[in-house]
């Protein structure tokens, strides 16, 4: 979606403010937040793609306005409703109105949870037929309007770069975030020149990596 | 006297954050002993020591370098830091020509395992919508003055890849140990928008 999220190459929101000793948590809230959002992962009833899509997919006033893990418990809140866990009148009378259904997982036990955090889940996946682009191609990146989920950001389509490595076969997140299979492909690490993507306002050697897949790309000599 | 710490009523994002806690938990769906354990690991255990360490061993260690170079995941997993979010971790070397900075534009992706959290800068708005756009510019407001022989290459993160800059080593850093390296390797350091340096004496 052509969405708040998609920053890259906006101006007007200011200076960067970094915080000195910054602590990981700024209330407890926010680590509930962090932990109930992958405790909830834990049950597959969604993925990294979906995640991330429940928490672009909000009004940009709301977004904005939205620490980072507000963000992050509005998706949560979103997500837990679509998968069926809660229903959105249990979540605006903040308790549990009816017995969880026979059919709920378990929840994950903490050694359990350390272990799952701690081995990863990779979304790299089996090579099935030799990428179309290999280093050193020139390439450019489709015109596309995706309404859903998508990691082609905005500010690098039309515009033409050169692959710098293929990092191997993926799933796809445009597909993976709608449920809508895994639709593995290859990745490939994309240079583009600054002057490219920024016109002269760039200096002449600045240069943009982005990580595309297969369907966001198409041949440019 | 009242500690106002126990008794202030909760913010109201508090309270909605305990309510969702107290349906999930009623559910099932969620233990709190296992929120607690996966709160303590983020906030006390992984964080950006893990790849100060990384760093220090590939400045001392060639062989290491190399392979941290080749396949990142497997060379951090030789100090035990693979896991969520590195599972796919690329290493970008900084050196006097080329300056490396990381940015995720479209939300916050960046390599838990090495650095931990990420802190609140690097997921705001002001970074992301600039980082790709004025590295140079950024980079001043980090303190960090690139030279115009340099070429600066951003990284946006918008796969599962994630990247760890390795910075360069300071002069003047000859004898120290592995240790001291590692006591020197700042977090914004691995992200790229500062550079290491020795103690002021």
């Amino acid at each position: 979606m052509n969405g708040i999220h998609d920053m890259g190459g906006m101006h007007g929101m200011g200076p960067v403010e970094a915080e000195p000793k910054e602590p990981v948590f700024h209330a407890p809230w926010e680590a509930r937040v962090l932990a109930l959002t992958l405790a909830m992962g834990f049950h597959g009833r969604w993925n990294i793609d979906r995640g991330r899509y429940f928490r672009e997919n909000r009004h940009p006033l709301d977004y904005l306005s939205s620490s980072y893990y507000e963000i992050w418990l509005k998706g949560l809140e979103a997500l837990a409703v679509d998968a069926g866990f809660v229903r959105a009148d249990e979540l605006a009378a903040g308790r549990s109105l009816l017995p969880p259904p026979n059919d709920s997982p378990a929840a994950t036990g903490p050694a359990e949870s350390l272990a799952i955090v701690k081995k990863g889940s990779t979304y790299r996946r089996p090579q099935t037929s030799p990428p179309r682009f290999k280093a050193g191609d020139g390439v450019r990146v489709r015109e596309m309007t995706v309404t859903g989920h998508t990691r082609a950001p905005r500010y690098c389509r039309r515009r033409r770069g050169v692959v710098q490595e293929v990092r191997g076969i993926f799933v796809f997140p445009d597909t993976n975030a709608a449920l809508a299979g895994e639709k593995p492909q290859p990745l490939y690490s994309v240079r583009f020149e600054g002057r490219e993507l920024w016109g002269e306002a760039a200096g002449p050697k600045d240069a943009v990596f982005i990580d595309l897949w297969d369907d966001y790309l198409e041949a440019a000599t | 006297m009242a500690n106002s710490q126990h008794t202030a009523p909760l913010t109201p994002i508090a309270a909605r954050v305990k309510a969702l806690e107290a349906i999930l938990t009623e559910k099932r769906l969620v233990d709190p002993a296992a929120l607690d354990v996966l709160i303590d690991t983020y906030e006390t255990k992984v964080g950006p020591r893990n790849g100060a360490r990384v760093v220090a061993r590939a400045w001392v260690d060639p062989a290491f370098k190399a392979r941290l170079m080749s396949n990142g995941a497997a060379a951090v997993a030789e100090f035990g830091y693979q896991g969520r979010q590195t599972e796919d971790l690329v290493v970008v070397e900084n050196t006097p020509a080329i300056h490396n900075l990381v940015v995720c534009t479209l939300c916050s992706c960046y390599p838990w395992g090495v650095l931990g959290l990420p802190p609140v800068w690097y997921k705001s708005a002001p970074y992301r919508s600039r980082a790709v756009m004025d590295p140079r510019g950024v980079l001043r407001e980090f303190g960090v003055e690139v030279g115009p022989e340099v070429e600066v290459r951003v990284w946006d993160s918008t796969a599962e890849v994630r990247y760890l800059v390795l910075p360069e080593r300071p002069a003047g850093s000859e004898g120290m140990s592995e240790e001291e390296l590692a006591s020197l390797v700042t977090r914004d350091a691995m992200i790229g928008v500062a550079k290491v340096t020795l103690p002021r004496r």
